[in-house]
């Protein structure tokens, strides 16, 4: 058994469990209302999935917050160092039981794989989600805005986009959640904040 | 605002009972939102306003018209009713000229076109012109038979069809407007007699319009009970909290009155120039801007609903009222005419006598008079994108190489600021056309010459009476045309409970499936959008399923 260190810390842990539970939720009750299947039946999908979008726009409010004045904003400045190596050890090592490449502290808790993912989740993915989620559901307030020049069917089709594009890192995040030093011991970290690092 | 800040609110709240709880406190919200559901009942009945009953006419009103010697007296006729009447209400049978409801004209302001019972041309009994004698039973007038009546004389106008509180004063058909003053076979060949009209006990017990008197001829539109319209029969006489919000006797117990308002005997609310939309908030009593009072938004404005449902009035740029709180017509007991096809009338038995058959309801299914009926009740609307104007095929109209003539068509464009979706019955039927001047048939049903086709089922012969009678042509060849026309649907508003929700349009296949010029949530879609978006979630899936399959054998092999 290797050393342990701490890497998340309590607001961290209950900011990503918060925001992991609303997120799934959004996509259960998102995707009902566009039409893919019926779960709680089109108006309590609405209203569900408007109550937690206002949930994780506060819970994004302190997690902003959170980020600049701990600096940890800085855990997702992109750098290309050691990417070849990652990509090659999910392609390769990992099923050779290769050393991990990376190496994690609490100064740079993520591997270049995951800072460029998660930049891009909170660069692009979220943004567009937000930005067209807020004007679909201010659709009734764009001509007194001055923006009647807008179609509900590019919104509404931008936020499906970016729904997807969620889905998509949801099912990437969920699997590569298991390809730690362990397969276990990125789970366990974002639950008691400890890493296992060899 | 309002909403703005209730969700925020929520948002705050929310965020509190994760700070508390972490991620159980997310479970509290589905009940949070649940119990502000837009079905909930509201079981608070509005206290019951007995002010319009007709039972309480003769209460409400200052005048006894029994006690006024003008009235003890015997009548001989109608007309001498009304002059009767005229001598006190001096101005009365003016006012009543200037009404399409004397005319049996209107020209519509937008479209030119001229309309009016007298002009158009429907798909039930299809046309007036040549059948005054009938149609005239719901003429305000007596004595319009032919070409030759008097618009002008005063006496000419009944009164008491519409101020009668007796129920005891009935136009039949055949007397060109007239009550029967002697007792009379009705209906013919049925062998009971309707006692002579006591037009002095009628005179004297003349009150306000009522549901009654108004519905004697709007709930019998098109020959019968509920035929017509689909929103309008004789169960709103006495309708309960289902059937009519608003004319529930034992609730609101409106009048037709009440929203069909009246000044000078001028009547609103014409389904001739209907308003489709209007964005004018609450009408304010006096204000005397011309606008039509019978609208939804006259007494509920266009943001109708509670805040609490903010979407709700969100729609109210798209959809009619109607839309949504008619969720069907002829919602009564009485099931309403849904097609007519003359092209099968005439069929006699083995003597040559007149065939009727009858539904298992009861209700005639074919006539040799008139061709084959199909009926329905809890009828689902049609929606179209409607903004007031309707344009009719009129007589002289050509319908040439068309297989279905739209007798009328709601206009609207989709999306548009002045075009809202509306409910309208369609109603389909299949009648002559003349097929040498390529326009459609006027022709005699009823009277009791030789060329009417209810006396002895002769199409040209009866076609060439009905177009001689209209100055039109006849080429001498005739065919059945399918038509269809459009009503709109607006009265029997159904409680709040069994208005539309959302997902009866809101999915794919609902209510608006063929409505153009909006995005609906729920039923559109980019389909590439979709298909790429699960195809790479799919492809991300397998891709994982693979590579963890990898893992789990490399290590296994391992061991």
């Amino acid at each position: 058994m290797g050393e342990r260190i701490y890497i998340f810390k309590r607001f961290e842990r209950f900011w990503h469990w918060t925001q992991a539970f609303l997120i799934m939720f959004m996509m259960l009750t998102g995707f009902e209302v566009h039409g893919l299947y019926s779960l709680f039946g089109f108006e309590d999908a609405v209203a569900y999935h408007t109550f937690a979008a206002w949930a994780l726009i506060t819970l994004w409010v302190f997690a902003i917050f959170w980020h600049f004045t701990t600096g940890e904003w800085k855990q997702y400045i992109p750098t290309m160092d050691k990417v070849d190596a990652m990509m090659k050890y999910y392609l390769t090592g990992i099923f050779t039981h290769a050393e991990h490449p990376f190496r994690q502290t609490t100064l740079t808790k993520h591997n270049p794989l995951q800072r460029l993912a998660y930049l891009g989740v909170k660069l692009m993915i979220n943004p567009l989600i937000w930005f067209t989620g807020l004007l679909y559901l201010f659709y009734s307030s764009w001509d007194s805005w001055g923006l009647s020049w807008l179609s509900l069917e590019w919104i509404a089709t931008f936020h499906v986009i970016g729904a997807f594009m969620m889905l998509i890192f949801f099912i990437a995040h969920i699997y590569l959640a298991t390809a730690g030093h362990t397969p276990t011991s990125h789970i366990k970290a974002m639950i008691t904040g400890w890493e296992e690092t060899d | 605002m309002m909403s703005i800040r209730n969700t925020l609110f929520l948002a705050f709240c929310m965020t509190g009972l994760m700070l508390i709880s972490t991620i159980a406190g997310a479970n509290v919200q589905p009940t949070a939102v649940a119990a502000t559901d837009a079905k909930a009942v509201d079981k608070t009945a509005p206290a019951p306003d007995t002010s319009n009953d007709t039972k309480q006419e003769k209460k409400d009103s200052t005048a006894d018209h029994s006690k006024f010697k003008e009235l003890q007296r015997d009548f001989a006729s109608g007309p001498e009713v009304t002059k009767a009447c005229l001598e006190c209400h001096t101005e009365a049978a003016k006012q009543v000229q200037h009404t399409k409801h004397w005319t049996w004209e209107y020209i519509n302001p937008t479209t030119k076109q001229k309309l009016g019972k007298k002009n158009v041309i429907n798909n039930f009994c299809t046309s007036v012109t040549s059948n005054q004698t009938f149609c005239s039973a719901c003429h305000v007038g007596y004595g319009w038979s032919d070409d030759s009546f008097d618009f002008t004389k005063e006496e000419n106008v009944d009164c008491v069809v519409c101020h009668d509180t007796t129920g005891k004063y009935k136009k039949l058909p055949g007397l060109s407007g007239h009550p029967n003053y002697e007792s009379m076979e009705w209906p013919p060949h049925s062998g009971k007699f309707r006692d002579a009209t006591d037009l002095t006990k009628i005179a004297q017990n003349v009150g306000k319009t009522s549901r009654q008197t108004c519905g004697g001829c709007h709930f019998y539109g098109g020959g019968g009970n509920a035929v017509k319209h689909g929103d309008l029969d004789n169960s709103l006489v006495d309708p309960g909290h289902y059937l009519d919000v608003h004319m529930e006797t034992e609730g609101l117990n409106f009048s037709c009155g009440k929203c069909h308002l009246s000044d000078s005997h001028e009547v609103t609310g014409s389904r001739y120039a209907p308003t489709a939309v209007d964005t004018k908030g609450v009408l304010m009593r006096g204000k005397a801007d011309g606008r039509n009072p019978t609208t939804c938004q006259a007494c509920h404005g266009d943001r109708p609903h509670k805040p609490e449902h903010p979407k709700l009035n969100e729609h109210t740029d798209k959809i009619a009222c109607q839309t949504c709180h008619i969720p069907e017509y002829a919602r009564g007991p009485v099931a309403t005419k849904m097609t007519w096809d003359w092209s099968t009338a005439g069929k006699l038995d083995d003597k040559g006598h007149r065939v009727q058959v009858r539904g298992s309801d009861g209700r005639v299914t074919y006539d040799s008079k008139k061709g084959d009926f199909t009926y329905d009740r809890y009828v689902i609307p049609e929606y179209v994108w409607f903004n007031g104007d309707i344009k009719y095929t009129l007589f002289g109209d050509k319908v040439k190489g068309k297989d279905l003539v739209k007798i009328n068509e709601f206009q609207g464009t989709p999306g548009s600021p002045d075009s809202r979706i509306w409910p309208i019955k369609t109603f389909r039927g299949k009648q002559p056309y003349d097929v040498g001047n390529d326009t459609l048939a006027i022709f005699h049903t009823a009277g009791k010459d030789d060329s009417a086709y209810w006396g002895n089922y002769d199409w040209e012969k009866a076609i060439k009476f009905g177009m001689e009678a209209a100055g039109m042509p006849f080429s001498g060849e005739y065919k059945f045309v399918n038509t269809e026309m459009s009503w709109p649907i607006t009265h029997m508003v159904a409680p709040k409970a069994d208005a539309l929700s959302c997902q009866q349009c809101h999915t794919k296949g609902g209510r608006l499936e063929g409505i153009e010029g909006v995005y609906i949530p729920g039923r559109d879609a980019n389909p590439w959008i979709d298909k790429l978006g699960l195809l790479i979630a799919l492809l991300a899936l397998i891709g994982v399923a693979i590579h963890g399959g990898i893992r789990i054998y490399m290590s296994k092999r391992g061991e």
